[in-house]
C-alpha cells in the first residue's frame, strides 16, 4: 500500500524539481554601471556642457523679449474710496494711461491682464464649476451640475444660471482699448484659448442663461447671443491659475510697435480688486520659444551647469590628492587598520 | 505463519535490567504490576476526567453525548464562509490599513480633497493583493492538512476483519492495527504487540526529538488479543483524563471484563510516533485529532515581523508626526485665512459658506479642515510600500523556492519560504541555534577506526581529516596565504597526504554498506588471524558481536540481515562485526547466535553463546555489559563503555594496553569520531554465582531505592576488566554540514548547539563539525547534585553551579592569548538554573565570551528559553533550526525559525519560517538570498519614503501658495497613479532583482554578510538621508517649476500656464527625478530593470496623451498634446528639475566611492575590471581575508592542526604521520 513504485518516485522527484531558468536562478544577463572616476567627471562634465549653453540661450531669448507692465489698480480710482467706487454701477470708470515703448516690439504683441492676491486656486472657487454643463447643453445630471457650482449655482428663485459656478461668476472684465500714437489699433481677441477648449469643453449649442443674475453681481457679463465656445475671455478665465499671481491673455496686436511710440490705453476699470486687496496690471509683451521674458530659467540652466562643471574639476582635483586604484583590495574593510568589520 | 512468528517471539523485558520493568504503581488504589486495581481514590470519573472510550465499539462516538471530535485535523487559519470576514479583519488590524480605510471613508464626505474613487481603488488593490497572498498560504496548509487526514490505516471493521480507512475518519473507540515503521494515528491504548509480552518500541522524534526508541508495553490483561479474529467480541471501557498537552502523564482505568485495571503512558502510543522495531500492533483509539497529545501540544505559530519591517513602522510613525504637523500647519493656516481673508474674498462668496469654510467659526472649519489635510498629505505615507513590500516579498520567495543550488536530489525536496515576510531578516542574522540529530548529523554510524590491543586500524580518513590533509597540501605550496576553497573545491577522492602517505578510496571498490567504512587489510578477509594479537582481535570482533541489545531481521527477499538496534552505533558495530566475519544471525529469549566465518576449520560455523545478564546502557552508567556464557561453559562478561568508565575499572593485569589505547582514543577524538572502549572479564563459576544470586534480589525488590540497588550491584561486577581496545565510529554528518558550519562562522555567525542528546554525544558532534577542537578551553556546566529532590541541595547546586559560570568568566577575562579559545558546554540540568532570572544574564555573559556554545540534554521547552535568552539577551537576530517536533519551540520563538523537512514529520516545517532539506543549504539561504534580500529591501524601503517625501510634500507647499484651501496642484488621477502604477514597478523591480554581488562572490566573501548584521543599509544614517534627499527634492521640484511657471507665457504663442499645466508639469518632474534616482540606486540592470524604469517614465507620457484624449471635461483635455508637449519651456524645466534633483545624490554616491568605498563597491570594481582573472593571487588573498577571525569551524581548527604540526616539523625530523600506519 506504501509502496507505489522506484520510477513513480523517482518521476515525482523530478518533475518536484525547478526547471532551470536565468530568470529564476537569478542569473540574467545584466549590465552593472560602475561610477568609475571616468563616468563621474564625465557625468558632471557633460551636465554642465548640456546645461550653460541651455541657460545661455534661454537667457538671450529673454532678453529678447520686450515686455511693459503697467499697474493701474491705484491710479485708476479715487483714492478715497476706492471698494465703494468701484462697486458703483453707474459711474464711468474708464481711465487712460499712457505707455512709451522703450525697445521696438514685433507683433504679435500679447497683451495680458495681471491679478495678484486673487486666489484662483482656492479650493472653493476651483471646485464651483460645472465642466458639463460647459460642453453642452444635453448633460445628463441638474443636481450633480447644482451641486458641483455651489454656491452660484442658481438664481434665487431656482433656475439655472449658466455658465454656473463661481470661476465664470467672477470673470474678469475690465477691458482695454489701444491706441499707438493716438491710432487706433485693433486687439485681436481670437484665439487666446486653447482650441481644444473651445471645440471640447465648452459647447457652442450652451448659451449663457440667467448669467449675472444670481442676486449678487460678480465680475463680468456676457453675452447670451453667443455660445460658450465663442467667449474666449470667458474660456481664459476659466483656466484657474496656479499661483495667486497670474496673467491672462487678453488678446493680441498683431502689428509692430516702434521704439518710443506711445501707447495709449482706455481701459474699463470695472473689477474689483479693492475688496480683497489684490493689484491689476496691463502687461504688453513679445515671446520667444521660451514664451514670456523669463531670466529665472536661463539663470537656473547656467548655474546649475556651472555647478556641475565645477563639481566634474572637483572630482578631478580629488582624484588628483586622493587617487584610488579601481578595486585596490586594500580599501576593503578587512584591510582596513582598525580591522573592524564593520564599516 | 501467525504460529511461526509467535514461536519467534522474545520476552524482551526479561532482558532488560533497568528500563523495562513492570512501573510500580504508585497510585493509591493500584494493585501495581498491572492488575485489577479498585477505581475508587483515584481522580478518574471526576472533573476533568470524563473522557469515556468504549473500545472497538466507536458506534457509540458518532452520536452525542460520547460524541468526540474526528481524527481530521486542520491547522488552517480560515474556511470558505469564515474567510472573507476573517482576512479583512486581520487586514485592518494593520495601524496602515486602518488609516487607509478612515480616509477612504471620509473621501466619501465633502471633507476629501479628491474623489473618491481614487482613495478606495488603491486600497482595495493593498488590500485585496494581500487577501490573496492570504488565501494562497493557507490553501497550502489545506493541502498539507489533506495530505495528513488521508494517510490510511487498518482498523477493525467487526467480525475479527481489519480494513483500510484514512486517518480523518477514524474515531474514538476504533481498534487499529499499526504496523512497523507506521505513524500512529491517534493517541492509542497499546493492546499488543508482535512481541508476546505485549512491548513495543517507539521513536518519539516527532514528540521530543529523542533519537533512542522509548519501550512501551501493554497490560497483561490485553495480551491475548494478538491476532485480528480475537477483536470479533472485544469490548472495554476506557475512562480517563480529559484532551490535555501533558506529554508524558496519562490517568485513567480500562474495565475490561468486568475488571478494572489502571492505564499508566507505558501504554499510550501517542501520535505522531512512529512505530519501530515491531511487527504490528494493536490499539484503540482514546484521543482522536485536536483532542490528541501533540495537537493539543501544538501552539499557534507566532505572526513575526522582521527587524527592518518594524524599523519601518517607526518610520512611518515619524512620517505619520510629520503629516500631522504639516496638517496642523495647515489647518491653522486655514483657520487664520477664512478669518482674516475669507469676508474679503469677494469672488469665493463668503457669505454663502457652509461649515467647511465658516469665517464666523474658523476654529470649527479649522477643524474640519485638519480632517481634509491629513487625507490630502497622506501621500507622506506610502499606502503602496505595504502592497509593494509584499509582492517584492513573494517574488523574493519564489527565487528561493526555485533556487536549483537549494535543490535536495535525494528527497526532490526544495527550500521552501513558507512565510515571506522574513526574507530580509535572513540577511541579519547573529545567532544560529542549531538542533542537532537530523539537523547537523544524519543519525546514521559509520564504523570507522579501531584499536586492538594497542594497534590502531582504519585507514579511511575521516571527514576532518580528509580535508585537513588536503589544507595542508596547499598550505605547502604556500605558507601564508592559506586559501580554504582549495580544500572543498578539490573533491577528488585520492588524497595525497604530507609525504606520500596514500589514502586510497580509489583502489578498491569503495564500499557502500550503510554504517561500515571501515578499509584495512590487515583485518579484512580473515586477515586478522595473521595478526600478532589475534586473540585479541578475536575477542574485539565478539564483543562487538555480542555486546548489544539489538534483534536480527532477515529480509524476506534477498536473505540478507537486517539489524534492529536501539541506537545507531549498535547498528554499525554489528555490521563492521558481520564484514569482518562475525555475522550476529540470530537471538533467542536465552542465546546469541553468530556465524563465524574465519575459523582454523576454514568453514563457517554458528556458535551460540547463551546470555545470563544484560546490564543495558543508560546515560548515568554509560557503559553497557552482557555477561554470557559460551559453548565451553566459560563465563564472559563484556563491557563497552565510554573510554573515562572503562578505564575506571580496569584490572591492574588489565591495562596492558592503556596508554597506546589512550593515544589513539585521542586522536580518534581529534579525527571527531565518537569513541567507545572495550573490555571483557572472565568470572568463575561460583563468583558469577554469588553476584548473581544478589542481583537476582536488587531485580525483585520493590520500591523507590530498587534502580538505586540495581545498579550498585552491576557495578560489583563490573569490575577488573581487562581492556581490548577501542572503536571509533563517524556520526555521519549530512553532507556538507563541516563547510556550512565553517563558512556560516566566517560569515560572523555564531553557532549554538542545542541538544536533546547526552553530553559524550554532543562533543563528539561538536568535534566532528568543528564546533570544537583540541586546544580549545572547554567550560563545562553541569550541576554535581544527585537527584535529591530536597530544596537545599536544589539551593547548592544553583550555587554551585553560579560558582562554576563565574570562574568561567573569571576564566576567559584573564586569558592573555588572543587565539586561545573557549567553549561552553552545558546540560539541561544546569541549564534549568542558568535559565533563572537572576542567573540568565551572567549565562548569556559568558556564552557570548565563548566560541562555541552547547547544550546537552535539552528539553523542547528549554531549546525555546534559550532562544528567547538570546534573542532579548543580545537583541539580536536569532535563527533557529531543527527538524523534529522538539524544535518546533524554539522555530517559533526565534526570530527566523528554519525547519529541515526530507526526513520524516513535518511539525518543524510547518512551524517553521523556511524550511530547507539539508544544513548546508543554509549557508546559500542566508549569504545569498538573505544578504540580496536586506538589501533589497532595505533599499526599497528607503527608496519609498524619498519618493513618497518628495511626492507628498509638494503638495504641501502648493497649501501655502492656495491659502490653505486643501486644493491640490495634481490632478486627482495622477495622485492615483502616482503610487499604484507609475512609480511601483521600477521600485519593485529594484526590490526583486537588485543584486550588489553575484552569487558566487556572496559566498567566496562571506564577510559581505556583515553588512547585515551591521544594519549598514537600513540605520538611522541612511533612513533621514534618503528623508532629507526627498525633502530636499521636493524644494527642488516646488519651487523651481513655481519661479519658471511664475506668470509668464509658456510658449511663444503668449499663453499663460493654468494650474492644470503646472501641476502637470511638477508632476513630469517628479516621476523623471524619482525614476532618475532609482536608476542611480540600482547597480545592477536587467532588461527588467530597463523596462520598468524607462517605462515607467513612458507609461507616464502615454498616460497623459490618452487621459488628455479620453476625458474632456478635466482641465488636462489635451494638455500633453496641445499645451506642454509643444512647449519648450516645459522640456526645459523638466529638463533641470530632474537634474537639480538628482545631483545631490551623485555627488553623494561618487564622492563615498571615492573616498570611503564599502566592501561590495571595491569587490564590484575588481569585477568590473575583471581584476580577479588577471590577479588571482591577489583574488584568493583576499577572498581568504574575507573571513571573520573565527575560532570555530573548520578553517580554525586545520589552523589549529597546521600550527601544531608545523610545530612539531621544527622540533622532529620530516617523518611525520598523521594518523596513519607505517
Amino acid at each position: 500500500m506504501s509502496v507505489s513504485g522506484s520510477e513513480s518516485e523517482a518521476s515525482r522527484r523530478s518533475s518536484k524539481k525547478p526547471k532551470y531558468s536565468k530568470f529564476t536562478q537569478q542569473e540574467l544577463p545584466a549590465c552593472k554601471p560602475l561610477l568609475t572616476p571616468g563616468i563621474v567627471i564625465g557625468a558632471f562634465s557633460l551636465i554642465g556642457i548640456v546645461f550653460v549653453p541651455i541657460g545661455l540661450a534661454s537667457l538671450s531669448a529673454s532678453q529678447e523679449i520686450v515686455e511693459l507692465v503697467d499697474r493701474y489698480d491705484e491710479e485708476c480710482v479715487p483714492a478715497s474710496d476706492k471698494i465703494g467706487f468701484i462697486q458703483d454701477t453707474k459711474v464711468d470708470k474708464a481711465c487712460t494711461r499712457k505707455i512709451t515703448v522703450p525697445k521696438p516690439m514685433k507683433g504679435p504683441i500679447h497683451i495680458y491682464y495681471q491679478l495678484e492676491n486673487f486666489y484662483q486656486n482656492h479650493r472653493r472657487y476651483v471646485k464651483s464649476r460645472s465642466d458639463q454643463q460647459l460642453r453642452s447643453k444635453d448633460y445628463k445630471d441638474p443636481k450633480a451640475v447644482i451641486k458641483s457650482c455651489d454656491p452660484e449655482a442658481t438664481t434665487g428663485d431656482g433656475s439655472l444660471i449658466v455658465p454656473c459656478g463661481l470661476i465664470a461668476w467672477s470673470l474678469f472684465n475690465d477691458t482695454y482699448a489701444f491706441s499707438v500714437n493716438k491710432k487706433e489699433v485693433q486687439v485681436n481677441k481670437k484665439n487666446i484659448a486653447w482650441a481644444s477648449d473651445k471645440n471640447s469643453k465648452f459647447g457652442s449649442d450652451v448659451f449663457p442663461i440667467n448669467f449675472q443674475k444670481g442676486g449678487l453681481i460678480g465680475g463680468g457679463n456676457l453675452n447670451e447671443k453667443l455660445p460658450l465656445s465663442e467667449q474666449e475671455d470667458l474660456i481664459v478665465w476659466m483656466r484657474t491659475a496656479a499661483l495667486p499671481t497670474f496673467r491672462k491673455l487678453y488678446g493680441r496686436i498683431e502689428s509692430d510697435i516702434m521704439a518710443s511710440d506711445e501707447i495709449t490705453v482706455v481701459i474699463q476699470n470695472n473689477y474689483n480688486t479693492y475688496s480683497f486687496g489684490g493689484t491689476k496690471a496691463l502687461v504688453l509683451s513679445t515671446a520667444s520659444w521660451i514664451g514670456g521674458k523669463n531670466n529665472f530659467i536661463g539663470i537656473a540652466y547656467v548655474a546649475v551647469g556651472g555647478i556641475c562643471l565645477f563639481l566634474a574639476m572637483g572630482f578631478v582635483v580629488l582624484y588628483v590628492i586622493k587617487p584610488r586604484t579601481l578595486g585596490d583590495p586594500s580599501y576593503l574593510s578587512w584591510n582596513k587598520e582598525d580591522a573592524g568589520y564593520s564599516h | 505463519m501467525a504460529r511461526a512468528r509467535k514461536r519467534d517471539r522474545l520476552r524482551w523485558s526479561k532482558l532488560y535490567t533497568f528500563s523495562c520493568f513492570r512501573h510500580p504503581h504508585t497510585d493509591e488504589g493500584g494493585g501495581g504490576g498491572g492488575g485489577p486495581s479498585a477505581a475508587s481514590g483515584s481522580p478518574v470519573g471526576g472533573p476533568g476526567f470524563s473522557r469515556v472510550v468504549h473500545c472497538n465499539n466507536s458506534i457509540l462516538h458518532r452520536r452525542k453525548p460520547l460524541k468526540y471530535p474526528t481524527n481530521y485535523i486542520s491547522t488552517t487559519k480560515y474556511n470558505v464562509l469564515t474567510f472573507l470576514p476573517k482576512a479583512i479583519f486581520e487586514q485592518f488590524r494593520r495601524v496602515a490599513n486602518l488609516y487607509f480605510l478612515l480616509t477612504a471613508i471620509l473621501s466619501l464626505t465633502p471633507v476629501c480633497p479628491f474623489s473618491p474613487v481614487s482613495m478606495i481603488a488603491p486600497l482595495a488593490f493593498v488590500v485585496g493583493l494581500s487577501m490573496i497572498k492570504e488565501a494562497l498560504e493557507d490553501w497550502r496548509r489545506f493541502m498539507q492538512d489533506m495530505k495528513v487526514n488521508n494517510r490510511k490505516v487498518s482498523v477493525h471493521k467487526g467480525d475479527g476483519e481489519f480494513g483500510f480507512r484514512h486517518w480523518e475518519d477514524l474515531c474514538v473507540g476504533d481498534v487499529v492495527r499499526v504496523e512497523k515503521d507506521q505513524f500512529f494515528p491517534a493517541d492509542l491504548l497499546l493492546l499488543s504487540s508482535s512481541y508476546e509480552d505485549g512491548i513495543c518500541y517507539v521513536e518519539t522524534m516527532n514528540l521530543d526529538g529523542e533519537t533512542n526508541l522509548k519501550l512501551k508495553r501493554s497490560l497483561e490483561v490485553t495480551l491475548p488479543l494478538e491476532e485480528d479474529e480475537t477483536y470479533k467480541d472485544f469490548r472495554g471501557v476506557i475512562r480517563c483524563e480529559d484532551p490535555n498537552p501533558s506529554l508524558y502523564t496519562f490517568i485513567g482505568n480500562l474495565e475490561y471484563e468486568r475488571q478494572i485495571y489502571s492505564i499508566d503512558p507505558f501504554q499510550i502510543l501517542l501520535r505522531d510516533s512512529k512505530l519501530r522495531n515491531t511487527a504490528f500492533i494493536y490499539g484503540v483509539v482514546i484521543f482522536t485529532g485536536h483532542d490528541s497529545k501533540v495537537m493539543q501540544n501544538s501552539t499557534e505559530s507566532p505572526s513575526k515581523r522582521s527587524r527592518i519591517e518594524k524599523k519601518m513602522d517607526l518610520v512611518i510613525y515619524i512620517l505619520f508626526t510629520v503629516l500631522v504637523l504639516i496638517s496642523l500647519i495647515s489647518s491653522i493656516g486655514f483657520a487664520v485665512r477664512i478669518k482674516l481673508d475669507l469676508p474679503r474674498w469677494w469672488y469665493l462668496q463668503p457669505e454663502k459658506s457652509n461649515k467647511l469654510d465658516d469665517p464666523t467659526r474658523p476654529a470649527l472649519s479649522g477643524i474640519f479642515h485638519l480632517i481634509t489635510a491629513l487625507i490630502l498629505y497622506g501621500y507622506l505615507i506610502p499606502i503602496s510600500l505595504y502592497v509593494s513590500i509584499e509582492v517584492v516579498k513573494v517574488a523574493q520567495a519564489h527565487f528561493i523556492n526555485q533556487d536549483l543550488h537549494m535543490f535536495d536530489e535525494e528527497t526532490g525536496n526544495t527550500a521552501q519560504a513558507r512565510t515571506s515576510n522574513l526574507n530580509e531578516e535572513l540577511g541579519q542574522v547573529h545567532t544560529i541555534l542549531s538542533d542537532k540529530t537530523g539537523t547537523l548529523t544524519c543519525n546514521q554510524m559509520d564504523f570507522l577506526k579501531c584499536s586492538i590491543a594497542g594497534v590502531s586500524y582504519g585507514v579511511r580518513a575521516s571527514e576532518v581529516e580528509r580535508a585537513a590533509a588536503k589544507q595542508m597540501a596547499s598550505g605547502a605550496a604556500d605558507d601564508q596565504d592559506i586559501s580554504l576553497e582549495d580544500v572543498w573545491e578539490n573533491t577528488e577522492d585520492e588524497i595525497q597526504l604530507l609525504e606520500g602517505v596514500n589514502f586510497s578510496a580509489g583502489n578498491t571498490p569503495k564500499t557502500s554498506i550503510k554504517g561500515f567504512s571501515f578499509e584495512d587489510n590487515r583485518l579484512m578477509q580473515g586477515n586478522w588471524t595473521k595478526e600478532p594479537n589475534s586473540n585479541m582481535v578475536l575477542l574485539f570482533f565478539r564483543i562487538l558481536a555480542l555486546c548489544h541489545t539489538a534483534i536480527p531481521e532477515v529480509n524476506e527477499e534477498t536473505g540478507a540481515l537486517t539489524y534492529e538496534a536501539e541506537s545507531p552505533d549498535e547498528g554499525a558495530f554489528l555490521v563492521a562485526a558481520r564484514e569482518f566475519g562475525f555475522e550476529f544471525s540470530k537471538r533467542t529469549q536465552s542465546s546469541i547466535f553468530i556465524k563465524e566465518k574465519y575459523t582454523s576449520s576454514n568453514g563457517t560455523i554458528e556458535r551460540e553463546f547463551k546470555i545470563l545478564n544484560l546490564l543495558e546502557f543508560n546515560s548515568k552508567r554509560k557503559r553497557m555489559t552482557v555477561i554470557l556464557k559460551d559453548e565451553d561453559d566459560r563465563i564472559f562478561l563484556l563491557c563497552k563503555g565510554a573510554d573515562t568508565i572503562i578505564f575506571d575499572r580496569l584490572a591492574k593485569n588489565g591495562r596492558l594496553y592503556e596508554p597506546d589505547t589512550t593515544k589513539h582514543l585521542n586522536e580518534y577524538g581529534e579525527a571527531g569520531l565518537r569513541t567507545l572502549a572495550l573490555s571483557y572479564r572472565m568470572l568463575e563459576e561460583s563468583e558469577y554465582a554469588s553476584w548473581n544470586a544478589e542481583f537476582l534480589q536488587a531485580k525483585t525488590s520493590i520500591g523507590p531505592d530498587r534502580e538505586l540497588q540495581l545498579e550498585r550491584v552491576a557495578d560489583l561486577i563490573e569490575r577488573e576488566l581487562i581492556l581490548v581496545g577501542a572503536t571509533a565510529v563517524e556520526d555521519k554528518l549530512q553532507t556538507g554540514v563541516p563547510q556550512c558550519i565553517d563558512r556560516l562562522a566566517q560569515a560572523g555567525l555564531k553557532i549554538w548547539v542545542l541538544t536533546g542528546d547526552k553530553m559524550e554525544t554532543a562533543i563528539n558532534i561538536g568535534y566532528a563539525c568543528s564546533l570544537l577542537r583540541q586546544g580549545m578551553k572547554r567550560i563545562s556546566l553541569s550541576t554535581t547534585a544527585g537527584d535529591q529532590v530536597a530544596q537545599d541541595a536544589q539551593k547548592a547546586a544553583k550555587e554551585s553551579l553560579m560558582l562554576q559560570i563565574a570562574n568561567g568568566s573569571q576564566m576567559v577575562k584573564l586569558e592573555k592569548d588572543p587565539d586561545a579559545a573557549f567553549a561552553l558546554i552545558i546540560d539541561g540540568k544546569a541549564l534549568t538554573f542558568a535559565l533563572e532570572d537572576d542567573m540568565k544574564h551572567m549565562f548569556l555573559n559568558l556564552a557570548t565570551e565563548c566560541a562555541s556554545v552547547i547544550c546537552c540534554r535539552v528539553s523542547p521547552r528549554q531549546k525555546a528559553l534559550v532562544t528567547r535568552l538570546v534573542k532579548e539577551g543580545l537583541g539580536k537576530t536569532t535563527l533557529a533550526i531543527g527538524d523534529g517536533a522538539n524544535d518546533v519551540g524554539m522555530i517559533q520563538e526565534a526570530d527566523i525559525g528554519v525547519g529541515i523537512s526530507g526526513v520524516e514529520g513535518m511539525q518543524a516545517v510547518m512551524a517553521s519560517d523556511f524550511s530547507i532539506s539539508q544544513f548546508r543549504f543554509l549557508e546559500r539561504l542566508l549569504v545569498v538570498h538573505g544578504h540580496w534580500c536586506y538589501k533589497r529591501i532595505a533599499q526599497m524601503i528607503c527608496y519609498f519614503f524619498y519618493k513618497n517625501i518628495t511626492f507628498g510634500l509638494t503638495i504641501f507647499y502648493f497649501e501655502a501658495f492656495a491659502g490653505f484651501s486643501g486644493q491640490s496642484v495634481y490632478d486627482d488621477w495622477f495622485m492615483l497613479l502616482f503610487n499604484v502604477v507609475l512609480t511601483s514597478l521600477p521600485v519593485i523591480s529594484l526590490g526583486v532583482f537588485e543584486q550588489d554581488v553575484s552569487a558566487e562572490i556572496c559566498l567566496q566573501f562571506p564577510a559581505l554578510y556583515q553588512q547585515g548584521p551591521n544594519n549598514l543599509f537600513f540605520d538611522w544614517y541612511r533612513i533621514l538621508g534618503w528623508m532629507g534627499n526627498g525633502l530636499y527634492s521636493s524644494l527642488a521640484i516646488f519651487f523651481l517649476n513655481i519661479c519658471i511657471f511664475y506668470d509668464q507665457a509658456i510658449r511663444s504663442g503668449g499663453q499663460t500656464a493654468d494650474m492644470a499645466s503646472v501641476g502637470t508639469t511638477m508632476f513630469s518632474c517628479i516621476i523623471w527625478a524619482v525614476n532618475i534616482q532609482i536608476a542611480l540606486t540600482m547597480s545592477h540592470f536587467t532588461w527588467i530593470q530597463h523596462v520598468f524604469v524607462w517605462g515607467s517614465i513612458g507609461t507616464w507620457y502615454v498616460f497623459i496623451i490618452a487621459y488628455g484624449m479620453a476625458l474632456k471635461s478635466r482641465d488636462n483635455y489635451q494638455i500633453m498634446l496641445e499645451v506642454l508637449g509643444p512647449a519648450p519651456l516645459y522640456w526645459a524645466a523638466t529638463l533641470l528639475v530632474t537634474a537639480a534633483c538628482n545631483i545631490p545624490y551623485l555627488i553623494h554616491i561618487s564622492y563615498q566611492r571615492s573616498c570611503n568605498p564599502l566592501d561590495h563597491h571595491v569587490i564590484q570594481e575588481i569585477k568590473y575590471l575583471r581584476k580577479d582573472v588577471e590577479d588571482e593571487t591577489m583574488w584568493k588573498r583576499e577572498r581568504s581575508k574575507a573571513r571573520q577571525r573565527t575560532k570555530i569551524g573548520f578553517t580554525a581548527r586545520v589552523d589549529a592542526k597546521i600550527k601544531q604540526i608545523k610545530g612539531r616539523l621544527h622540533k622532529k625530523s620530516p617523518s611525520l604521520t598523521i594518523h596513519t600506519v607505517a
